[in-house]
């Protein structure tokens, strides 16, 4: 655990010292706040928990964007600045390195929920949501951000450099997200495989209402848990190929 | 502390390294000497637990690089040809988060720092972003991550890559400093770093090792033949062809030259001590007596002559 978030720490001063992180934070926060005033908050009257549920779904998409663009660089940048020889020399696991970097990810991505607060936190002030609501859409947030980093890290672990680490990353994501419409052309079983392996329709739609259900919980965790450790089983293979 | 046997290594159906066997003593200094990409690079990967043998077997402190990764990246310090440095980090911040990534001791920390700081020359730019260094001051900081640890065993990818002459002697003399402390392990094509730095050369071409022993030792498995240039004065009627008769010299060629004359020998053996007396005894005024291959870059030459003849034969 030490190695793990000594990774961790050295990943998320190095998004602080460089252009990236406040360029991807910047990005998110105003492109949320613009979709928050022109579609959240709108002109009609809506009810309180309406705007709120409308700012999740903005913001879960911000999430995933931001979480894409803040992982693809994790294991692809080593890579293509030669660091990850030090990692390889060094006594500490494929498992470290791979959540060492994702909790760096991570933390980045709650720090850019934490300063979009203010948002949410307007409707909170001058509407009626329950905190409950507010801390619902959250953990979704984090939770989908979680896996839109694990996914792209994964990316990154397979891909030469930033470049195609993103766009594989984007289009693992992209292919996780319209797989509700691909569960609504095909038979069962797969109607219901596909529908259950969507990662924003099913398991979205209860947070954003303010319910938290285990099953969406354990869904997210397990593609978090799956893209993690497929990230460490591609580490470990590049020992055979050098 | 190292043993190497039958090492081979493919990649793409491309054999980077074919059957390379070789063992280290604990505290050597040994030399990978070989053209670039003869494989040297290769081998020390796979020493570095980087890179998975294709086949073979190889051991570092007992531990095996298939088996046991873990236990010999413990024991090793490892500077590729590249350095592994994160442009944004200072170097005070980067050596203390690798020296943590290396197992060392949490207050022991800043003293391991500061000790490796000395030997490579760095207190001047310890506060400095490491973007902002010279290709000198990278290697350094470089070899520093290597140190930090106080590593049983160092491997040292191509040291003096890049390095202006003030700083390839620092390297050279830092390097020396290591011996009986550390084994260490370290490739280079530049033959005169080997030559002064290292115990033992193990000569690498084509993926191959096509010799290793000290140079003086490989020269004289090696050199059958050896080419001797004499320098004279005078020369007397006659010096030539009594030259010729000394037993072991197979050619005599007269280079004249200005303020000296010369001769150049192609013997088998060393006749040197014959070849003198002949010029003395002749009064042929002796300047000088010297091989005329230059110590190992000849051997060198000779010794991977053959794979570049069988290649293109």
């Amino acid at each position: 655990m030490g190695k793990c978030l000594l990774v961790a720490g050295r990943e998320l001063r190095a998004y602080f010292s460089t252009w990236m992180g406040y360029v991807i934070c910047a990005a998110a926060l105003f492109i949320e706040g613009l979709l928050f005033n022109a579609y959240a908050v709108g002109n009609q009257p809506k009810v309180s928990a309406d705007v709120l549920a409308d700012y999740f779904y903005f913001a879960s998409g911000m999430t995933m964007v931001a979480g894409v663009f803040l992982a693809m660089r994790l294991l692809a940048e080593e890579k293509q600045n030669g660091t990850l020889v030090l990692f390889y020399t060094s006594p500490i696991s494929e498992r470290q390195i791979v959540y060492g970097k994702f909790l760096s990810a991570l933390c980045f991505s709650l720090i850019i929920q934490l300063l979009s607060l203010y948002m949410p936190g307007l409707v909170f002030m001058v509407g009626k949501v329950s905190l409950g609501h507010l801390a619902a859409g959250y953990l979704m947030l984090t939770l989908l951000g979680a896996c839109a980093i694990s996914i792209s890290l994964f990316a990154s672990a397979i891909s030469p450099n930033q470049l195609v680490a993103g766009v594989t990353g984007a289009l693992f994501l992209v292919t996780f997200l319209i797989l509700w419409m691909v569960a609504d052309v095909v038979s069962p079983p797969l109607k219901e495989l596909f529908g259950y392996l969507a990662i924003h329709n099913r398991h979205f739609v209860p947070f954003a209402q303010g319910i938290v259900h285990t099953r969406d919980v354990i869904y997210y965790g397990s593609v978090v848990v799956f893209f993690l450790e497929c990230s460490v089983r591609a580490l470990e293979a590049r020992r055979w190929q050098g | 502390m190292i043993v190497a046997e039958g090492l081979s290594k493919s990649y793409l159906g491309r054999r980077a390294i074919d059957g390379v066997s070789f063992t280290i003593a604990e505290g050597e200094i040994v030399g990978l000497l070989g053209l670039n990409g003869a494989g040297k690079s290769t081998i020390l990967k796979i020493l570095g637990c980087f890179l998975l043998p294709s086949s073979g077997r190889a051991t570092v402190g007992g531990y095996s690089v298939d088996t046991n990764p873990q236990a010999i990246r413990r024991l090793i310090g490892y500077l590729p040809d590249v350095p592994p440095l994160y442009d944004e980090m200072t170097v005070d911040s980067y050596l203390t988060y690798v020296a943590k990534l290396k197992n060392v001791d949490h207050k022991s920390v800043a003293s391991s720092v500061g000790i490796v700081k000395d030997k490579a020359n760095l207190n001047e730019v310890g506060l400095a972003r490491i973007s902002e260094l010279s290709h000198g001051f990278r290697q350094r900081v470089g070899i520093a991550q290597a140190l930090v640890h106080n590593p049983k065993v160092i491997i040292l990818d191509e040291p003096i890559n890049g390095l202006d002459p003030v700083q390839i002697v620092e390297m050279r003399d830092l390097i020396l400093s290591l011996r009986g402390q550390h084994t260490v392990v370290l490739s280079s094509h530049i033959l005169s770093e080997i030559t002064r730095t290292c115990d033992r050369v193990l000569v690498v071409d084509h993926g191959r090792l096509v010799a290793e022993g000290s140079e003086a030792s490989l020269q004289s498995k090696m050199f059958e033949s050896m080419r001797l240039s004499l320098d004279v004065t005078t020369v007397p009627n006659g010096l030539a062809e009594r030259l010729r008769a000394i037993s072991g010299v197979s050619a005599v060629n007269y280079i004249p030259g200005q303020g000296g004359e010369r001769f150049s020998l192609d013997t088998t053996g060393d006749v040197r001590a014959q070849v003198a007396k002949v010029a003395v005894d002749a009064g042929a005024g002796l300047l000088g007596l010297s091989r005329g291959e230059a110590g190992l870059e000849g051997l060198f030459m000779k010794l991977i002559k053959p794979v570049e003849e069988r290649a293109h034969g």
